[in-house]
C-alpha cells in the first residue's frame, strides 16, 4: 500500500506551522526511519498519514485514499499508529482486552480476532499477561502492549514513534526483532527515532527532517554519512559510522558487519 | 567526607513480595559525577526515590538501613527539609510539572517560591537557568505545549534553579535529540565541576563514558560494578547481564575474537576506538 504525499502544509492552531511543503512516496513494504531534532514535525508528519491530522493544504494519498475523505476510523484499516508514550493509547482492563480491541473495532469476526491477538501477543513475547491490567506492568511491559493492541490490527502500514526511548538493551533487541518480523510479512515499517544507532542497525531507508521539512531521504547509507548535513537537524551520525570515517574508510559503514567487513579489506 | 551516604540498603513497596533494592552500600562524593546503568527493573529508579526522600516518603513501604545525605538522615527529615538539598528529575516530564503554572517561566520559580526565595532573586535564578539549559526562548509557553524534549530540559531547570547540593536526575534526556542530549550532558558536566554532586540514570553509555566520573551497574536491585567508565562500561559481566555496551565497546570486542583489535584495552569513547584500531588501519594501508 503506497504513501503518496503531495506538497503538504501544515499550521496549528497556535500559528505554528509544522510542516512546510513535504513531497514524498514511500512504497509498500518499505522500512523507513524518520529522525531529526525535537519539533522538527516528525509526529505532526506520521499523524497526517492516519487523518489524525489534516492538511492545511497539499493532499496525503494512503493506497489512492485521501485522508481528508475518510473518517480516522477508516483510516485506522490501514495504518496503525504506536503513540510516543503508551500511556497515551491503553485504556482496557487487562492486556488481552487491550490488544482485541483494534480488531475487534475493525469489524473482524472472532476467529480472525482471536488469531491475531494470539500472534501479536506472541510476537511481543506478551502470551502469559493476558490477564494482567497493563498498568500493572512497567513503563517497558506497556511499550510492549502498546506495540501489540496496533499489531493486532493487521494494517499494512505500521507507525512507531520513538519506540525505544526509555528501553534497555534486551527490549531494543526484542522491538528490533518485531520490526524484523513486519517487515518479512511485508508490512510498511515507518519509525520516528532519535535513537540513531538503532535507526542505522534496523532501516533501510532514513529521511531526515528539520523546521518542518525534509532535509535528507535516502538510503541509510547514504544519509548516515553526511555528518554535517545532519548536524543541522542536531543528529550525529551512528556511532559506528563515525569511527568508520575517522578511521578513514572509503565507504560509509552503518553497523558492525559493514564495520569489519571494512576493517578487514 | 561522602556527600551521599547508604549504609544496607533494603527497601520493598507497599503490597510487593520482592525487595527493589538489596541491601545497597555507597558512598559518593562531594562533586562527584556518578551514572547509574542497568536493565529495565533493575532498581535505578526506586535508588532515586531513595536517594531523594521519596523512598520511603511518599511510597511509603519498607526501608531498612540508611540514606544519609549532607549528614542528615532521611528517615529523620521532612520530605520539604528533604528537597533543600536534595532534586530529583523524573523520568517522565509530565510527572513533574505542577499543572499550576501558565508558563514556563513560572512552573521554574514555582519550587523557589515554595521556600520563601525573595522575588528579585528568583527572578534572577530562573533567567540564569534558562540560559544555562537553553530554553530562554521558552519561557512564555505553557509547559504543556512543549514537545516532550523540551519538556525535559524545562524539567532538569525547574530542579537547578534549586540549587540542591545533589542533582538526581531519572533518564533526563530519554526524549532529546542527539545533539540535545550531548548538551544537556554537557551542562550536567558542568554542574558538577562547580561541585554539585551528580547521580544520573542513563541508557546513553556513550555519553556516560565521555562525561561521567564513576559508573554503578545495578542489576536485580542489588549492585553488580562500582567503578570508573573505563573498567565498568567494558567488563563482560554487562553484555552477560543484558546491559548496554556502547558499539565502540562492543564492536571491538567483535575485533578482539577476530584478532584485528590492537588495544590493550576495550575502547569505551570514540577517541580511544580510534586509537586502537588506527594501528590496523595504518598496518593495512602501508
Amino acid at each position: 500500500m503506497r504513501i503518496e504525499i503531495q506538497d503538504l502544509y501544515f499550521t496549528y492552531p497556535t500559528g505554528v506551522e509544522a510542516l512546510r511543503g513535504i513531497s514524498l512516496t514511500i512504497e509498500s513494504g518499505e522500512q523507513v526511519a524518520i529522525v531529526g531534532q525535537n519539533g522538527a514535525g516528525k509526529t505532526t508528519l506520521v499523524k497526517h498519514f492516519n487523518g489524525l491530522l489534516q492538511p492545511t493544504s497539499g493532499q496525503v494519498l494512503i493506497g489512492g485514499w485521501d485522508t481528508t475523505r475518510h473518517p480516522v476510523a477508516k483510516m485506522a484499516s490501514r495504518v496503525g499508529y504506536v503513540f510516543q508514550n503508551p500511556d497515551e493509547q491503553l485504556f482496557s482492563r487487562n492486556v488481552g482486552a487491550e490488544v482485541a480491541f483494534g480488531p475487534k473495532n475493525l469489524g473482524f469476526d472472532i476467529e480472525r480476532v482471536e488469531a491475531l491477538v494470539g500472534d501479536a501477543l506472541a510476537l511481543t513475547q506478551l502470551s502469559d499477561k493476558t490477564e494482567t491490567n497493563p498498568y500493572d506492568l512497567s513503563a517497558t511491559g506497556r511499550k510492549m502492549v502498546a506495540l501489540a493492541s496496533i499489531i493486532s490490527m493487521d494494517t499494512d502500514i505500521v507507525i512507531f514513534d520513538e519506540p525505544t526511548t526509555g528501553q534497555d538493551a534486551v527490549n531494543v533487541r526484542r522491538i528490533a526483532s518485531v520490526i524484523a518480523e513486519l517487515r518479512r510479512r511485508g508490512k510498511t515499517v515507518i519509525t520516528i527515532t532519535h535513537d540513531i544507532d538503532f535507526c542505522a542497525e534496523n532501516f533501510e531507508r532514513v529521511i531526515a527532517m528539520s523546521q518542518g521539512k525534509i532535509l535528507l531521504d535516502g538510503t541509510a547509507n547514504a544519509v548516515l554519512g553526511q555528518e554535517e548535513t545532519l548536524a543541522r537537524t542536531y543528529v550525529d551520525p551512528p556511532q559506528l559510522t563515525r569511527l568508520g570515517k575517522r578511521l578513514g574508510f572509503r565507504d560509509t559503514v552503518r553497523n558492525e558487519e559493514e564495520f569489519l567487513d571494512a576493517l578487514k579489506r | 567526607m561522602a556527600i551521599v551516604n547508604l549504609q544496607n540498603v533494603t527497601y520493598k513497596y507497599p503490597l510487593t513480595d520482592v525487595s527493589a533494592l538489596q541491601n545497597i552500600s555507597l558512598k559518593v562524593e562531594e562533586g562527584e559525577f556518578v551514572a547509574v546503568i542497568g536493565p529495565n527493573g533493575a532498581g535505578k529508579s526506586t535508588l532515586c526515590y531513595a536517594i531523594a526522600g521519596f523512598v520511603p516518603h511518599f511510597f511509603k513501604g519498607e526501608l531498612t538501613g540508611t540514606v544519609e545525605v549532607a549528614g542528615n538522615e532521611s528517615i529523620n527529615s521532612t520530605l520539604s527539609e528533604w528537597v533543600l538539598n536534595v532534586g530529583l528529575a523524573f523520568q517522565n516530564p509530565f510527572n513533574q510539572i505542577s499543572g499550576a503554572k501558565y508558563t514556563v517561566f513560572e512552573e521554574l520559580a514555582f519550587g523557589l517560591e515554595n521556600i520563601g526565595i525573595p522575588r528579585a532573586e528568583m527572578k534572577r535564578r530562573v533567567e540564569d537557568a534558562m540560559k544555562l539549559t537553553g530554553i530562554s526562548d521558552l519561557a512564555d509557553r505553557s509547559p504543556y505545549s512543549l514537545s516532550g524534549g523540551q519538556q525535559q530540559r524545562v524539567a532538569l531547570t525547574s530542579i537547578l534553579v534549586m540549587q540542591p547540593k545533589v542533582l538526581v536526575l531519572d533518564e533526563p534526556t530519554s526524549q532529546m535529540d542527539p545533539i540535545g542530549t550531548r548538551e544537556v550532558f554537557g551542562v550536567i558536566r558542568s554542574m558538577a565541576e562547580r561541585g554539585m554532586t551528580v547521580i544520573l540514570v542513563e541508557h546513553k553509555v556513550e555519553w556516560i563514558a565521555q562525561f561521567a566520573d564513576r559508573v554503578i551497574a545495578l542489576k536485580d536491585g542489588g549492585i553488580l560494578l562500582d567503578g570508573a567508565p573505563s573498567e565498568v562500561l567494558t567488563s563482560p559481566l554487562l553484555p552477560a547481564h543484558g546491559f548496554a555496551t556502547s558499539r565502540y565497546t562492543s564492536v571491538a570486542r567483535k575485533a578482539r575474537e577476530m584478532g584485528v583489535w590492537n588495544g590493550e584495552n576495550l575502547p569505551v569513547t570514540l577517541d580511544e576506538a580510534v586509537e586502537g584500531f588506527s594501528q590496523r588501519v595504518k598496518g593495512i594501508k602501508s
